[in-house]
């Protein structure tokens, strides 16, 4: 733990719990008011009923199921950078772990509300729990999603209570109330010894835990469309599909953040071009495997296709939703091709494929609800067609508004690099290597034991 | 498994001993693994339960065929007279079609009729994803719906391969007619909000000892019904025929039967009918 006299690496990272920009307020009231403006659009649909939405008798599920995919899937990133380069002792993860698992939270809390948009009772959504059917793959979401939440919430808190008895020593007085939130929550955390052993075992412990239920969450919400008979959906892969996914946008959502954070609080010597660089191997890695799925699901699907099949690739390549499936497509091969060519592996580059991956993946989750819906089913019946209202537009932009929100109270509450973690590598780093390691020594435990990466490494 | 692990570690080139960190791993990976063991077993669990909750119609054990629907396409002209007959019954509005009416040219046998109303499937596909047990099966296995219990969630809409499911999308258009009824999922009136609904059989009409409403309001004849016990299904002429000897006799088929779902709904093609 770092003393009273505190280095200036963690006072930067404290100042923005103290001081407020311009920005901040800026933001805040943008985000208030896209999140009013849902909960507007959201009063008109409890009292009209889900017929102010676009959907249909065919095409029942739209842009809310589509977005709410899209929010689990971003939680992945707070998983893999926390959990996963945590299990593996990647120690350049340290000044990232709390924006990751700040993303994850505020990704499932958002996921968590989004269902209720979509039913036409919200009112009785705790029957799933009260006359839950284990059969139905609605209650494995449930079960899983609502697990997820505690579990990311648990690692979230665990990986706080350092700081939070850091932030109670060395905040100003003025700050009362949150020095009171701050003493209660730190659980008397003292930093001795026998703490501190258990908090690593506690963490290391929720590290493994949390990974199979990270990927059971989105395997069972792929299975939602998997266990039906839909041509496009009722594939076998796509449960890793939608984890690769998951994987590719959410570590894209956590390279969004760094750069938003570095930019915001002034932490380009803390979260490094080189902590971005290490970022886009990854990225590069799950994108590889995401185009490899998509090709392999495709082709499966064109190459010898079943009538609907015929229906759904036509609708795809050429119906008039084709331009998002393109946009989605390219977008994805765009953002390989950004993360591998090595002259746009720099901080912008790598910012710019990490926005094109989330941009690309929320059409594509609309591309995989929707157009299985407008397949026809019955001979002599036509395509669907489904266009969302403003009432669906207006809770999207609450979603999105809400994530953001998250983001920005949690900005103000607790440090977005994590002090302890940070510290205790530096320490961990004198003790070990006079000379820092500067230059790229390969990082197998960054990419576990996918070794593609390495054949696009061009310069350090 | 630790013993094993780390004597192929020390063969190898780093010949690291075990410490204890890896240790620990080892035990997470065991963790993931008995996890994997235990979600099979919860797989095989389920898709057991649901191969005993979906016998009936081609089931083994209980192979009785209970109520069957045979509609003879080319008896069908198209005029939808059923569809108006059943939206009548069920105090339907105008776009609520639970028997719909399709046009079919598919370039082979000409143009042709289809009436479809819920296949009553075997093995319902609906029943199977709902997370409440709103849809359920009832002793004649008919799918019904309960609606106090249903959430809205539309999943049987995605799970139908038949479109035969339609949603409340907006508050129902009462009649004091319709206001009347007491709700029970036989006879789901009044309608409500933001709930799934589909075609029953009228199952309602059974006890009177009448027919459906589709197929009493057909004025072709095109459609029979019947329960498949006493092998007899009738149409609206009062004609009845020998199900299983019409069935075989005809080249009866069913829609999208690969999907195994089990329909209890019956085609006759459109032999001999010109459009």
């Amino acid at each position: 733990m770092s003393e009273q006299g505190l280095d200036p690496k963690t006072k930067r990272i404290l100042t923005p719990l103290l001081r407020t920009g311009l920005g901040f307020y800026i933001a805040l009231i943008i985000l208030v008011g896209l999140f009013l403006l849902a909960n507007y659009a959201w009063s008109v649909q409890l009292d009209k009923g889900l017929a102010v939405t676009g959907l249909n008798d065919r095409v029942s599920w739209g842009i809310y199921i589509s977005v709410f995919i899209y929010f689990i899937g971003i939680s992945y990133g707070g998983t893999c950078v926390s959990a996963i380069l945590r299990l593996t002792g990647a120690e350049w993860r340290r000044p990232i772990t709390r924006l990751a698992e700040t993303s994850t939270v505020a990704a499932l809390l958002v996921a968590a509300i989004m269902p209720m948009f979509d039913l036409g009772h919200p009112e009785k959504i705790l029957d799933v729990v009260f006359y839950g059917r284990i059969e139905s793959p609605l209650v494995w979401d449930f079960i899983s999603v609502g697990t997820y939440l505690a579990a990311s919430m648990l690692f979230f808190y665990l990986a706080l209570i350092p700081d939070l008895a850091i932030l109670d020593r060395v905040l100003p007085k003025r700050v009362r109330i949150r020095r009171t939130l701050y003493r209660v929550f730190k659980m008397r955390w003292e930093a001795t010894p026998a703490q501190v052993r258990k908090l690593e075992r506690a963490l290391m412990a929720i590290t493994i835990i949390i990974i199979p239920i990270a990927v059971s969450a989105h395997t069972v919400l792929s299975w939602m469309f998997g266990m039906t008979t839909r041509a496009g959906w009722h594939s076998s892969i796509f449960g890793p599909y939608f984890v690769a996914g998951a994987l590719f946008s959410g570590i894209g959502i956590v390279v969004i953040a760094m750069a938003v954070v570095r930019w915001a609080q002034h932490l380009e010597d803390v979260i490094t071009d080189f902590h971005f660089r290490r970022m886009a191997d990854i990225l590069l890695v799950f994108g590889l495997a995401y185009l490899y799925m998509t090709l392999s699901e495709y082709l499966t699907m064109t190459f010898q296709p079943s009538d609907d099949e015929k229906i759904l690739v036509g609708l795809l390549t050429s119906g008039p939703l084709a331009p998002y499936f393109w946009i989605s497509t390219l977008g994805l091969v765009l953002a390989v091709a950004l993360l591998a060519i090595p002259r746009t592996r720099t901080v912008a580059g790598i910012t710019m494929a990490a926005l094109v991956v989330n941009v690309a993946l929320l059409i594509k989750r609309f591309i995989i609800v929707v157009p299985s819906m407008q397949v026809p089913l019955i001979p002599g019946d036509a395509v669907a067609t489904y266009s969302p209202t403003w009432v669906e537009w207006a809770l999207i932009g609450g979603s999105f508004a809400a994530f953001g929100l998250i983001f920005l109270v949690a900005s103000k509450l607790v440090p977005m690099v994590s002090i302890w973690e940070v510290s205790e590598g530096d320490k961990a780093h004198a003790k070990d290597a006079p000379a820092a390691p500067e230059a790229r020594t390969p990082s197998p435990e960054a990419v576990a034991s996918v070794s593609v990466v390495v054949a696009t490494e061009g310069r350090s | 498994m630790d013993e094993r692990i780390s004597t192929d570690a020390s063969n190898g080139n780093e010949g690291e001993p075990t410490d204890p960190q890896r240790r620990r791993f080892i035990k997470g990976v065991g963790i993931a693994a008995a996890t994997g063991v235990i979600s099979l077993t919860a797989g095989q669990l389920l898709a057991e339960g649901a191969a005993r909750a979906s016998q009936g119609l081609d089931g083994k054990e209980d192979a009785r065929l209970q109520y069957a629907m045979v509609i003879d396409l080319a008896k069908c002209d198209g005029c939808k007279k059923c569809t108006k007959a059943c939206q009548k019954e069920h105090f339907l509005a105008e776009d609520q079609e639970w028997i719909k009416v399709y046009k079919v040219d598919d370039g082979i046998s000409g143009e042709y009729n289809l009436p479809r109303p819920c296949m009553m499937c075997a093995n319902p596909p609906c029943r199977n994803v709902c997370p409440t047990g709103a849809t359920f099966v009832n002793s004649d296995g008919l799918t019904l719906i309960n609606h106090d219990k249903c959430i809205g969630c539309r999943f049987c809409l995605a799970a139908c391969p038949y479109s035969a499911r339609t949603f409340t999308w907006k508050e129902p258009e009462h009649t004091p007619e319709e206001l009347a009824h007491t709700y029970s999922p036989e006879m789901p009136l009044p309608h409500r909000r933001g709930v799934a609904e589909k075609c029953m059989f009228c199952v309602h009409r059974r006890k009177e000892g009448k027919l459906p409403a589709c197929v009493e309001g057909c004025p072709m004849g095109a459609i029979y019904f019947g329960d498949a016990a006493e092998n007899a299904v009738t149409n609206s002429k009062g004609q009845t025929l020998p199900l299983r000897e019409t069935l075989a006799d005809n080249a009866a088929y069913r829609l999208r039967d690969h999907l195994g779902t089990g329909p209890s709904v019956f085609y006759l093609p459109q032999r001999g009918r010109r459009a």
